[in-house]
């Protein structure tokens, strides 16, 4: 269980989006990470450098976060053989549907996409019955 | 002909770092935080946590006027010639079918693809245990959507 923080979740909000609108108007991409992630698994010549550096700045800007605040919580309450389950699955399922949060969620939505709509309805409610199901379910 | 791909690779890089540094202060990096929205269950004992819902209404809110206000005709990024935009429009099998999939991957443990990598500055080796399997199935996708385009509908009714 987290406490609702909703001053950070805003902020945190308006600088992701911040980042998706800035990646647009500079380089005219989307920011999907899962399709830049993919760009880097079937690679074309010329289009792999901005991908990687993209990439290595979300680690360095989660990174410059933990300088600020070193109590920046991470818990994974879950083993490996089901870390390695959702790893594969987010990954397969991401690519197989075209985009993940950032893509979908973050962009599709501020496209007003209908791809996008039905996506993320789609995984909000796939995620919400398997957190219901480990849970309570069977976790209960 | 050098120097304008040097900048968009710059200009990446600095939108990386934005966008990774938003989603830590958001908490989106915390497997627990993502987990705590979607246990809808927890609303009537008080211990639902919908900030999530704020990060993705937050992030929106920006994009829907960026998206309005950027590419527009006879536009074009400052750094590259062309926008780069989805051209698909069709609500297809493969769209539903891999959104179903990766919700599930999400609800197991509370990673989705952007916050696990940005994760990885948190300098937690199961973090990166992680994003080797997202890699892996990343890369599985390829092969797993041909295969199912060949069972499906149009693969089916061709003679064996």
């Amino acid at each position: 269980m987290t406490d609702f923080t909703p001053v950070s979740a805003l902020v945190g909000g308006l600088i992701i989006g911040g980042a998706a609108s800035l990646l647009l108007l500079l380089n005219g991409r989307v920011a999907g990470i899962s399709g830049i992630l993919g760009g880097l698994l079937s690679p074309v010549r010329g289009d792999t450098a901005w991908r990687v550096t993209f990439l290595a700045g979300l680690v360095i800007g989660a990174f410059l976060w933990t300088q600020i605040d070193p109590a920046a919580p991470l818990a994974i309450d879950v083993g490996l053989p089901l870390l390695v389950a959702g790893g594969l699955l987010t990954g397969l399922g991401a690519r197989l549907g075209g985009g993940c949060a950032s893509g979908h969620g973050v962009c599709g939505l501020g496209r007003l996409s209908k791809r996008s709509i039905v996506a993320v309805a789609t995984f909000m409610l796939t995620c919400g019955i398997t957190v219901w199901v480990m849970r309570h379910a069977i976790g209960g | 002909m050098t120097t304008t791909p040097m900048r968009r690779i710059i200009a990446a890089l600095a939108c990386g770092i934005l966008f990774g540094f938003g989603l830590a202060v958001a908490q989106m990096t915390n497997p627990a935080k993502v987990l705590a929205f979607f246990d809808v269950a927890a609303i009537p004992t008080g211990g639902w946590d919908p900030s999530l819902a704020l990060v993705l209404g937050g992030a929106v809110a920006v994009t829907l006027i960026a998206f309005r206000l950027i590419p527009a005709p006879g536009r074009r990024p400052l750094l590259d010639a062309d926008f780069h935009l989805p051209t698909k429009t069709a609500i297809d099998a493969p769209l539903v079918f891999g959104s179903a999939v990766y919700g599930v991957g999400w609800g197991l443990v509370g990673f989705c693809v952007g916050p696990s990598i940005a994760a990885l500055g948190f300098g937690d080796s199961r973090v990166l245990v992680f994003v080797a399997a997202m890699t892996v199935g990343a890369w599985a996708a390829g092969p797993v959507g041909r295969l199912l385009a060949q069972s499906g509908p149009a693969g089916s009714t061709g003679k064996a």
